[in-house]
C-alpha cells in the first residue's frame, strides 16, 4: 500500500526580519565607532614590551614631539608654553582625560620632561607613553 | 530596505579602526606633594645624555654604571631584597627618548610598581 503525501515541504528562509537583523548591526557598529579625528605628525615611537592597552579612546588626549622638538595636541603645533592652558581647558571638559604621549623615540628626553611637568601643573597626571607596536620577548632592540 | 542596511553595515565595518592605542601607563605625582622617603628605600637610576645608565649611591655619593642589558636582573634583586623599593629614573636633558622607554620598560619588567621620574638638571 502506497501512501501519499498530503502536504509538501517547502523550505523558505524566512527573510522578513533580515532588515531588523542589519539594522542591529549597523546600530552597534554606528555607536562604536570612533572617527579618527586627529592626525597627529609623524613620528616613530620607540618600541617596549610591558605595554597596556588604553581602553576607553574618547577620554584620550594625544599629545605629539617629534624629533625637531614640535609639539602638538590636536593638529596644532604649539609652543611648551601653551600646554598647560590647553590640556586645562580638557582637565576641566573631563578629569578623567588620559594622556597619551606620543613622542618620537629620537626626541630629547629635557623637552618630554617639560611637557610632563606643565601636565603635573594642571593635575593631568594619568600619562601613557605610546609605543609603536609589542616587542616580542627576547628580541632584538 | 535589507540592501539600504547592509549597505550602510559595509560603511561602518570599513570605516572602524580596531587601532588602540598602547603604551606604558604611568600616574605622575601632583605638584607639591612631597614625601619623605628613607633613603634605602630609593633606588636611583641615571641616564645620562650619552644614554648610559647608572645606579646612584646616595649613601656613598658614587654613580656604579651598568649595561643595559643587567638593568632588569639587578633592579630585581634589590626589589626582592626590599619590597618598599621605589625607583627614582633621572634622566638628563639631553638623553634621547628611546632610552628613557627603554629603561622605563625594563624597570616595569622587573616588577617595579612603584617608579618616580625626577626632574632633571639644568
Amino acid at each position: 500500500m502506497r501512501f501519499t503525501r498530503k502536504t509538501k515541504v517547502v523550505s523558505v528562509v524566512p527573510t522578513a526580519s533580515m532588515a531588523d537583523i542589519s539594522f542591529l548591526l549597523l546600530v552597534f557598529f554606528m555607536v562604536s565607532t570612533v572617527f579618527v579625528r586627529h592626525r597627529g605628525i609623524p613620528v616613530t615611537m620607540p618600541e617596549a614590551e610591558k605595554i597596556e592597552k588604553l581602553e576607553n579612546r574618547r577620554i584620550v588626549t594625544h599629545i605629539w614631539i617629534d624629533g625637531e622638538g614640535n609639539i602638538n595636541i590636536d593638529d596644532q603645533t604649539i609652543g611648551l608654553g601653551q600646554v598647560g592652558r590647553i590640556m586645562h581647558a580638557k582637565m576641566t571638559a573631563d578629569p578623567r582625560t588620559i594622556v597619551s604621549l606620543k613622542a618620537d623615540s629620537e626626541a630629547r628626553f629635557g623637552l618630554v620632561s617639560d611637557v610632563l611637568e606643565e601636565l603635573r601643573k594642571v593635575e593631568a597626571l594619568r600619562v601613557n607613553f605610546a609605543t609603536k607596536r609589542e616587542r616580542l620577548p627576547g628580541e632584538a632592540r | 530596505m535589507a540592501d539600504i542596511a547592509f549597505l550602510l553595515i559595509v560603511f561602518f565595518l570599513v570605516t572602524t579602526t580596531m587601532y588602540q592605542d598602547k603604551g606604558l601607563s604611568l600616574h605622575l605625582p601632583p605638584v607639591g606633594e612631597t614625601l619623605e622617603v628613607k633613603q634605602k628605600n630609593i633606588c636611583n637610576v641615571w641616564i645620562n645624555d650619552k644614554d648610559q645608565i647608572a645606579f646612584y649611591d646616595a649613601t656613598n655619593q658614587r654613580l656604579a654604571a651598568i649595561k643595559f642589558a643587567g638593568l632588569r636582573a639587578d633592579v630585581e634583586a634589590r626589589l626582592a631584597a626590599n619590597d618598599k623599593l621605589i625607583v627614582s629614573l633621572k634622566a638628563q636633558r639631553g638623553a634621547s627618548y628611546r632610552m628613557f622607554v627603554d629603561v622605563l620598560d625594563e624597570l616595569k619588567l622587573a616588577g617595579a610598581t612603584r617608579i618616580s621620574i625626577a626632574n632633571p638638571e639644568h
